[in-house]
């Protein structure tokens, strides 16, 4: 049982690591519950999408596609053309998306061509990638368009000058997919409660789960009920609203993530990300499986980004998708996934995780420290200090893997 | 169906460049009939499957000569793809499996069974779902009909390689429409009772129609297994026989090609050794993954050639490794009197030990450096020999001084190659085995570890190297402590020789002790107590 214990502990310990860490910083942050649910709602309903965008490519055995930067630099070239062509709310998200698909598709697949060249150094290839492809996004915003192309929206051009301005206002399609729905927390929470206890009901009753599972999962719930009925917390979720829609399009993608996995073409992800020989031995077509899995990874990271601006509003034409790769590759590794495992419930976990402390960190920091910016360096420390850490302690795994097998043998 | 022969592979000729590797060979299979590809290695065996599976590497050295013709009719296979459509199988001898997934997702990989959904219907076939149940059902099918009761829902990751050999012809049997099966030494990691398992499920599947093509090197498992037998020799159509027209002799024979020679022997092999202990092992314990030593010691004296032999993974091939310090070991060594560090292989190197691994291609040898590079490598790294200048701060090597004793080392242990340049990667098993050897010579060791030499290479080539030990040990008195897993190897040249079985040494027998004392010394178990000297 310790042992047991101590192997969930060393095989999460990133994750552990991060649910102290949130719990500390929130403790010293002194913010209300409400407040931070209410900062997390937001951040979830735009980053999520980008986050579940990794998934296949890891399962594919190319691990973090660091390259998703691509795929949001895709969805910020049709914001631009929705902003020039001043079409308004949903249409223009719709238009936006369906430009949005060919644009990353093409991007996608030239990205995988150039991954299928470099195999094993997929990682640091595509976070490479996103740089050079910096590079020419620059080119292609400050001198073609506005310039070859011209454009004639105002405030779309920098003023006295050529190219495309610093900051891009999306009034016209902001909020637009969220604002479809808003619903009460209270009312959400209440249905999404119902409908998970007839859904343990249901699988009970069906001798899906055994009865004493289905009674501990059914015990939780109430209990959950239970403690939301405490004024206190109430009173701190009940004026949130849930952008529905939004989260129905998340929900829609990490169904569209296990369902993929149960056909033909995720069988053949798998395959492919477990060994490459043997699925070429068995006549998978091995490159061709690799350029789809990046080609589906970049269209939903493009997606995503669109989501990403119209929950904002606006976006900054130089930056916005500068940080898009790290940021979602570290939140997948803080939610426990690896760069050879991950599921959808890792990468919103991760999401979670990753961006409660985003809130609270600086908010502490200014309270221990007496400075803000103290909070804001953790930022990008953390970012980056996952990402090492989550490498390091992929070789450590082998390594004490190995030294089980050791300790076994020994004992014989 | 209705033809003669299943298979028709009629005057094949393929050349890389200038080097002709098959030369008008001919190979004919009826169906149901197990059909031994036998030769040496570089016969040109794995050329002719290469073709019959168009295989890449074929088509892009430009293609080959003569025809092939399936059920009667010519057909050109561009692709390994192609060749499974058109109902050729084969086992690999490495095992084409993923260890996370099931045994039927594995049975079924890449022929799933799938039922359309909306989506499929859209975006084609390749989205359709799976279907868990009949691919399961399928599965249990294909496992039956090779006798394996295994649960088909069993993760392969774990298995032990016996049964993943049963999977991977399960597999194969599983394809539609499959009328030829090639075995590619599927024997070679199996131990007896599942080699003779292993035949009789490759009876089985002749029986029901399917024909076999079977590539081994153990002219025994032929004359039990094979209906009939080609035999290749330097890439050339050397015999075709009936198994019942023939025996063990005569194949060996018509493989090697030179006729009356022996296996070799060592003379006077019972002359009584020094009593100067070379390598005392006590309670060695090593962590080899397969070849676990869990308990041996031994007593090697100087000048002796001593074996050790057991069946595979038993962890005979754990000891010198283990003593080498290329895995994990405990226990207690002495060398020449002296107490031995182990896990360090610089400071095995230089008290004057060397080995020539098991794992040619793995550890042995730089594959992409030329031969002579090989064969200084160690010399130069560890002794500071075959280089010049200022030492030690500012060295080169001594292209001349190393050409010199590379091109003698060629000629001595009879190295073929173009020169003493090319690269390794590019050599026959046998030929790597004697660059390998030669390195370890150059490091003129006090003690020399050889574990495997006969492994995957010829029989002509076995001899050279078997000879070259013998030689090593009388002329220049070199303690060699030969590993092998081939007991009439270890009997032709060692004096003693230590049988292991479960990481323990069971026994050391002399050479000449009886078939009964070697057999039941393997199965674990320790004829009688006058044996020998055993455990030091």
């Amino acid at each position: 049982m310790r042992k047991n214990v101590q192997t969930l502990l060393r095989d999460n310990a990133v994750t552990v690591m991060f649910v102290v860490l949130c719990v500390v910083s929130f403790f010293f942050s002194g913010q209300s519950l409400g407040y931070v649910a209410y900062e997390l709602l937001g951040r979830l309903s735009r980053n999520a999408f980008i986050v579940l965008a990794l998934i296949i490519p890891i399962i594919a055995g190319m691990g973090i596609n660091f390259a998703i930067t691509i795929g949001a630099m895709a969805a910020q070239i049709a914001a631009l053309w929705v902003t020039e062509w001043q079409i308004p709310g949903l249409g223009g998200f719709a238009v936006a998306a369906l430009m949005t698909i060919p644009i990353a598709a093409l991007f996608g697949f030239l990205i995988g061509k150039l991954l299928n060249r470099m195999k094993g150094q997929e990682m640091i290839g595509g976070l490479i990638l996103g740089y050079f492809a910096n590079g020419l996004y620059q080119l292609l915003f400050l001198f073609i368009f506005g310039n070859l192309i011209p454009l004639h929206t105002d405030g779309l051009v920098i003023m006295g000058s050529t190219g495309v301005a610093n900051t891009i206002d999306l009034h016209r399609i902001a909020s637009s997919l969220d604002g479809l729905w808003r619903l009460n927390f209270n009312t959400a929470f209440y249905i999404c409660m119902a409908a998970a206890i007839v859904y343990c009901i249901v699988r009970m009753a069906l001798k899906k789960v055994s009865a004493k599972k289905g009674g501990i999962a059914l015990g939780v719930l109430v209990a959950v009920l239970a403690l939301y009925q405490i004024p206190a917390i109430k009173s701190g979720f009940s004026s949130l609203n849930i952008p529905v829609v939004t989260f129905a399009v998340i929900g829609l993608l990490c169904l569209a993530n296990v369902a993929i996995m149960r056909t033909r073409l995720g069988q053949q992800f798998r395959a492919v990300g477990q060994n490459m020989t043997v699925a070429n031995a068995a006549g998978i077509n091995v490159d061709r499986t690799r350029v789809i899995a990046i080609m589906i990874s970049t269209v939903l990271a493009g997606l995503g980004q669109l989501i990403y601006v119209q929950n904002f509003g606006l976006f900054q034409t130089y930056g916005a998708h500068e940080q898009v790769g790290l940021y979602a590759g570290a939140a997948i590794l803080v939610g426990g996934a690896s760069i050879v495992r991950a599921t959808n419930g890792q990468a919103l976990l991760g999401c979670i995780l990753f961006h409660t402390l985003f809130i609270v960190a600086p908010l502490a920091g200014k309270n221990l420290f007496g400075d803000a910016a103290i909070g804001e360096y953790f930022r990008v420390f953390i970012s980056y200090g996952v990402i090492a850490l989550a490498l390091v302690l992929h070789a450590w795994r082998g390594h004490s893997a190995k030294r089980d097998l050791r300790a076994l043998s020994e004992k014989e | 169906m209705g033809a003669e022969y299943v298979l028709q592979m009629k005057n094949i000729t393929k050349r890389y460049g200038e080097n002709t590797v098959l030369e008008d060979v001919s190979l004919s299979v009826r169906p149901g009939e197990i059909h031994a590809l036998l030769g040496e290695n570089g016969a040109g065996k794995s050329t002719l499957m290469n073709i019959l599976f168009g295989m890449p590497v074929i088509h892009s050295t430009g293609g080959f000569g003569g025809t092939v013709s399936l059920d009667g009719e010519t057909v050109n296979i561009h692709s390994p793809h192609d060749a499974m459509e058109k109902g050729i199988g084969m086992v690999h001898q490495e095992f084409m499996l993923l260890p996370g997934f099931t045994i039927a997702e594995n049975i079924k990989l890449n022929r799933e069974i799938t039922r359309p959904n909306p989506i499929s219907r859209v975006l084609g076939k390749n989205l359709e779902t799976l279907d868990m149940k009949a691919m399961a059902k399928d599965a249990r099918k294909a496992l039956d009909s090779v006798g394996m009761s295994i649960d088909e829902y069993t993760l392969v990751q774990g298995l032990p390689v016996g049964y993943m050999q049963f999977v991977e012809i399960a597999r194969e049997i599983d394809k539609k429409g499959v009328k030829l099966l090639v075995f590619d030494e599927p024997t070679a990691v199996l131990t007896e009772s599942e080699a003779d398992q292993l035949i009789g499920v490759m009876k089985q599947i002749a029986a029901s129609g399917i024909a076999i093509i079977f590539i081994t090197h153990r002219l025994d498992e032929v004359i039990a297994a094979a209906d009939s037998i080609t035999i290749l020799r330097d890439g050339k159509l050397v015999a075709v026989r009936e198994t019942k027209q023939t025996n063990t002799l005569e194949l060996a024979e018509l493989m090697i090609g030179r006729k009356g020679e022996s296996v070799v022997s060592a003379p006077d092999r019972d002359k009584p050794h020094g009593d100067k202990v070379a390598l005392e092992v006590n309670h060695l314990r090593v962590d080899m993954p397969g070849e676990e030593v869990r308990d041996v010691s031994l007593k090697v004296y100087e000048g002796e050639i001593f074996g050790i032999g057991g069946l595979a993974g038993q962890g005979k091939i754990g000891i010198p490794n283990g003593i080498m310090g290329l895995y994990p070991a405990a226990g207690e060594v002495k060398v020449f009197g002296q107490s031995h560090e182990l896990d360090n292989p610089r400071k095995s190197l230089q008290s004057g030990l060397a080995m020539v691994s098991e794992d040619r291609r793995g550890v042995g040898l730089l594959l992409e450096q030329s031969i002579e590079d090989n064969i200084v490598f160690n010399a130069m790294q560890i002794k500071g020999e075959y280089l010049m200048g200022l030492r030690p701060l500012f060295t080169l090597r001594d292209g001349r001084k190393i050409r010199k004793v590379a091109n003698q080392m060629i000629k001595d242990l009879d190295i073929r190659c173009t020169s003493a340049l090319q690269h390794t990667g590019t050599l026959s098993g046998g030929n790597q085995q004697k660059v390998c050897i030669a390195r370890a010579l150059l490091m003129h060791p006090k003690l020399l570890f050889v574990s495997e030499p006969t492994r995957g290479i010829d029989i002509g080539a076995k001899k050279l190297v078997l000879e070259t030990l013998v030689r090593l040990n009388r002329e220049q008195g070199m303690t060699i402590v030969m590993v092998s897993s081939e007991l009439m190897e270890l009997r032709s040249i060692c004096g003693r020789i230590a049988i292991i079985s479960e990481g323990h040494a069971v026994d050391v027998l002399k050479a000449t002790d009886t078939d009964v004392n070697f057999g039941l010394a393997m199965s674990g178990i320790r004829p009688n107590q006058e044996g020998g000297s055993v455990n030091g």
